[in-house]
C-alpha cells in the first residue's frame, strides 16, 4: 500500500477520532458542555491526536530506517574491497537503488512481469537495454551482484511495506480506541492536548538545532580529513591560492578571506547608509501616501534574482567603473573588481536593511518622541538622540544579517569580481571570495578524496566561523548599548 | 470640603501669561474641545480638573503645540503667550516647547541613563558651559523632583529601570532642567506615593516663584492644596474657571458642584 494511501487512511481515522471522542464526551455529559472538564473540541482533538501522531511518527521513523536497514543487510553480498571506502559504497548503493527502481518501473509499465523481474539474470542479455526500453537510463552495464542486490532490495522493500502498513494501522486504530475509552467528563482533555502542543513546539525547535549541529559536524569531519592531507598552518597562513588538480596545490585561505571581507565591506558601505537613511525618511518624515508608494518600490529590489544583479554588475557597473574611475585614476583596467561586486551587493542589501530598519524605527513608541519634542528638541535631534539609540539593537541585527548575506553572496561575486584569488588593496582589481572558490572547487570532478576538493569543507567551515563570530560580536555590542524602552 | 486646607490666595495683581480664546480641537471629525477661553496668570499654579476624557490633556497639549505631532488633530482659535500667537506661522514650535515644558501623563523616560535623561534638555539648548555646570543642573533638577536621594548612587543606570513613580519624577526633573517659563504637568502624581506627592507639590509651590505651572489632576485635594486658580472641564467645554477657593467652596455652575461633590465623573 502506498504511503500516500496510508496517510489518507490515518487522516480518515483521525477525523473519526475527533468526531467520536467529541460526541462521546458530550453524550456522557448529558449534552451540556458545562459538565465537561474541557470544551468538547478538546476531547475531539485528543481523539484526533491519539489516532494520528503515534502512527505518523512511527511511519516516519520506519521510512527513514528501512533503507538503512536494507543496506546493512545487503552489504554482505559484496566483496569487502568494493565497499571499504565510503564513496565507493555510496555509489554502489546508488546503483542498486537505481536498478531496483528501474525494475519497478518496468513492472509497472508491463515490460516485465513480476516473476521476470525477480528472476531476470544478466546471463540472458543486457538488463541495461531492457530497462532502457521503458525509459530508465543506467550509466553502465548491470553486474550480477548489483542485479542480485537490487532484486533482494525489492523483495525486502516489499516485506517492509507490508510491515509498515500493518504497524501504522494498528497504531492508528489502537490510539483511536484508547482515546475513546479514556473519554469521560472528568478526563482533562485540554491539559493533554496542550501537552501535545508543547511537545510539538519543543520538537520543532530541537529539529532546528539538530540540523545546525548536523551541518557543523559533517563540515567538521570533512574539514578534519582535509587537514590530514594538507597542513593546517599552510591553509590558514599561506598567502597564495593556486589549486592544481594534479597535486602540489597551494591552498591558502588568506587571499580568499581578504577578498570576502573587502567586498563585504564595500557592500556595507553602500547598503548601510542608504538603507538606513531611506528607512529614517520613510519612518519619520514621509507622509502616508509617499510611504505607501516608496516602500513597495524599494522592496521590488529584493525580488530581483541575484543572477540578474550579476548581469547588471557584468555589463553595466563593471564597465562604467572601469571607464570612468579605474582607468582615469590609473588603477587598472579590469571590469571585474571589488568595487563592482561590492556596490552591486550593496544595492541588493539596501531594501533588506531599509525595510527591517523601517519596522524597527516604527516600533519605537511615540511617547519617546513626544518626550523629546516636549523638551524643545527638533525632529532631527529627536531622531538622532532618542529614536535611533532606542532602535539600535534592532538595527544592528538588521545590519548584521545584511553582512552575513554579503559574505555568503556568490553569484554576484562570480560575475562582478571575477575568480582570481588576490591579496591587493586596490579596489578596482579583480578578486574573489570564499564562496566562489567553494563552488569552483566542487565543479566538475566531485570525488571527495583529494585536498583540492576537500578544501571546500574547510573553506565552508571558516565561513561559518566568521559569520558566527560576527553574530557574537553583534550580540556583545547590542548588549552593551542596549537601551530598552517599555 | 471643610477638611481641606486651602492655601492663601495671592493672585490679584499678576499679569496674564497665556491667553486662550475660542480654542477648538478636532481629532478627525470628532470634536474634543469646544470654545475654550482661559487666561492663565504668570507665577501662578493653575489646576485643570474634570472627568476622564473631557479634554484636559488635549488642552494642555495645545499650549505647547504638542498636538502638531498628532496627524489627525486640528486646532482652531488663538492662544497667546506673552502676547504672541503661538500658532502664528512665524513661531517655531521647537523654541516654544523649550519655553513651555511638559510632563506627560504616562512616564516616558528615554532609554538612556538617569543622568542623560536629565541632561538631555540642557545639552540640546546649550544651557551648561561645562561638565561641572551640567552636573550641577542635573543634581539640582533631581533634588527638586525629590529623586536625588534615591538615584544619586546610580546615575548611570537606565532610566527605564526605575519604578513607575520614580520614572515620573525623573520626567519632572527632565522638564525642570530646561528651566521653562511655563510648566505643563499632566497628572504628575498619579503614580506617586503620598510622600513623593508631597515633595512634588512642594516643588510646584517652589516653581511658582519663577514660572507659571499648569497641572492636570484627578485629585480634588491636590488641586485645592497646590493651585491658586482652577478650571473645570466637562465634555470638551470649560465650564468654570476661577480662584481655587471660590471653585471649591462656592461653585457657580451646578455641574462643577456636582463634580467636586462626587456626583459626576
Ligand atoms: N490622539 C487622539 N486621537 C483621537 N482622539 C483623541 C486623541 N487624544 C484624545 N482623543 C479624544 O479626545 C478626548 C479628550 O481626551 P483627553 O486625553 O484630552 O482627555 P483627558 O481629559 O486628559 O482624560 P484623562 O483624565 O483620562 O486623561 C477624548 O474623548 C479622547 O478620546
Ligand atoms: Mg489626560
Amino acid at each position: 500500500m502506498s504511503v500516500f494511501l496510508l496517510l489518507a487512511i490515518v487522516a480518515i481515522l483521525s477525523v473519526a477520532g475527533f468526531v467520536l471522542c467529541r460526541q462521546r464526551a458530550l453524550k456522557q455529559a448529558g449534552g451540556t458542555a458545562r459538565n465537561l472538564h474541557s470544551l468538547p473540541n478538546y476531547y475531539g482533538w485528543f481523539g484526533f491526536i491519539m489516532a494520528s501522531v503515534p502512527a505518523v511518527l512511527v511511519l516516519a521513523v520506519w521510512m527513514i530506517g528501512q533503507p538503512l536497514f536494507i543496506e546493512r543487510q545487503l552489504s554482505g553480498f559484496f566483496p569487502a574491497e568494493m565497499i571499504e571506502d565510503d564513496a565507493a559504497r555510496t555509489l554502489l548503493f546508488a546503483d542498486v537503488r537505481r536498478v531496483a527502481s528501474g525494475l519497478d518501473v518496468a513492472v509497472a509499465q508491463g515490460a516485465l512481469t513480476e516473476d521476470e523481474a525477480n528472476n531476470i539474470r544478466t546471463e540472458f542479455g543486457s538488463v541495461r537495454d531492457r530497462l532502457a526500453t521503458v525509459g530508465v537510463a543506467l550509466g553502465s552495464e548491470v553486474t550480477p551482484p548489483v542485479l542480485q542486490a537490487a532484486q533482494d532490495y525489492r523483495e525486502m522493500s516489499r516485506v517492509g511495506a507490508v510491515g509498515r502498513t500493518i504497524l501504522t494501522f494498528v497504531l492508528s486504530i489502537g490510539g483511536l480506541i484508547l482515546a475513546i475509552r479514556a473519554t469521560n467528563p472528568e478526563f482533562r482533555a485540554r491539559n493533554r492536548v496542550e501537552q501535545v502542543v508543547l511537545a510539538l513546539l519543543i520538537l520543532s525547535s530541537t529539529i532546528a538545532i539538530l540540523t545546525t549541529v548536523g551541518i557543523v559536524l559533517s563540515m567538521l569531519t570533512e574539514s578534519l580529513r582535509f587537514f590530514t592531507m594538507y597542513p593546517a598552518a599552510d591553509f590558514f597562513f599561506s598567502l597564495t591560492w593556486s589549486p592544481n588538480f594534479r597535486g602540489n596545490s597551494e591552498l591558502g585561505l588568506l587571499p580568499l578571506l581578504w577578498g570576502t571581507l573587502y567586498i563585504s565591506f564595500v557592500s556595507m558601505l553602500v547598503a548601510v547608509p542608504i538603507g538606513l537613511f531611506s528607512a529614517i525618511y520613510l519612518a519619520e518624515y514621509a507622509s502616508n501616501r509617499v510611504r505607501s508608494i516608496v516602500k513597495p518600490l524599494i522592496e521590488v529590489i529584493a525580488g530581483i534574482p541575484t543572477v540578474v544583479f550579476g548581469l547588471f554588475a557584468l555589463v553595466t557597473v563593471g564597465p562604467f567603473l572601469r571607464d570612468y574611475f579605474a582607468q582615469p585614476l590609473g588603477l587598472g583596467n579590469s571590469g571585474s573588481s571589488v568595487m563592482t561586486a561590492g556596490i552591486v551587493i550593496g544595492i541588493l542589501n539596501i531594501p533588506f536593511i531599509s525595510s527591517l530598519a523601517d519596522d524597527i524605527i516604527n516600533a519605537v513608541p511615540q511617547s519617546m518622541r513626544d518626550g523629546s519634542l516636549g523638551l524643545g528638541a527638533t525632529k532631527s535631534e529627536t531622531i538622532r538622540k532618542v529614536v535611533l539609540p532606542a532602535a539600535l539593537p534592532g538595527i544592528m541585527g538588521a545590519v548584521l544579517m545584511a553582512a552575513s548575506r554579503a559574505i555568503g553572496e556568490t553569484m554576484i561575486v562570480t560575475m562582478g569580481a571575477g575568480a582570481a584569488a588576490r591579496l591587493d588593496l586596490n579596489p578596482f582589481q579583480a578578486m574573489t571570495t570564499i564562496t566562489v572558490k567553494i563552488v569552483s572547487q566542487l565543479t566538475g570532478d566531485t570525488e571527495f578524496n583529494s585536498p583540492e576538493t576537500l578544501v571546500a569543507f574547510a573553506l565552508g567551515m571558516s565561513l561559518f566561523v566568521i559569520t558566527l563570530a560576527l553574530n557574537i560580536l553583534a550580540l556583545i555590542i547590542v548588549r552593551k548599548y542596549r537601551e530598552q524602552y517599555e | 470640603m471643610d477638611d481641606m486646607r486651602l492655601v492663601e490666595r495671592d493672585v490679584n495683581q499678576l499679569h496674564s501669561k497665556i491667553e486662550a480664546k475660542g480654542v477648538q480641537v478636532y481629532y478627525g471629525e470628532k470634536q474634543a474641545l469646544k470654545d475654550v477661553d482661559v487666561s492663565i496668570l504668570d507665577r501662578t499654579v493653575t489646576a485643570f480638573i474634570g472627568p476622564s476624557g473631557c479634554g484636559k490633556s488635549t488642552f494642555l497639549r495645545c499650549l505647547n503645540r504638542m498636538n502638531d505631532t498628532v496627524a489627525s488633530a486640528r486646532v482652531m482659535g488663538s492662544i497667546q503667550i506673552d502676547g504672541e500667537d503661538i500658532y502664528d506661522a512665524r513661531v517655531d514650535p521647537v523654541q516654544l516647547r523649550a519655553k513651555v515644558g511638559m510632563v506627560f501623563q504616562k512616564p516616558n523616560p528615554f532609554p538612556k541613563s538617569i543622568y542623560d535623561n536629565v541632561a538631555y534638555g540642557p545639552k540640546i539648548h546649550g544651557l551648561a558651559t561645562g561638565k561641572a555646570e551640567l552636573d550641577a543642573i542635573v543634581e539640582s533638577s533631581l533634588r527638586k523632583a525629590a529623586l536625588w536621594n534615591e538615584v544619586k548612587d546610580r546615575l548611570d543606570a537606565s532610566g527605564t529601570g526605575l519604578s513607575g513613580g520614580q520614572q515620573q519624577r525623573l520626567c519632572i526633573a527632565r522638564a525642570v532642567a530646561t528651566s521653562p517659563e511655563v510648566l505643563l504637568m499632566d497628572e504628575p502624581c498619579s503614580a506617586l506615593d503620598p510622600i513623593a506627592t508631597a515633595q512634588v507639590e512642594e516643588l510646584i509651590d517652589e516653581l511658582r516663584s519663577q514660572f507659571s505651572v499648569v497641572i492636570v489632576t484627578h485629585s480634588m485635594q491636590q488641586a485645592a492644596r497646590v493651585s491658586q486658580k482652577t478650571a473645570f472641564f466637562h465634555l470638551g467645554s470649560l465650564v468654570e474657571y476661577g480662584e481655587t477657593g471660590q471653585i471649591f467652596t462656592s461653585p457657580k455652575d451646578p455641574r462643577t458642584e456636582a463634580y467636586i461633590t462626587g456626583r459626576i465623573g
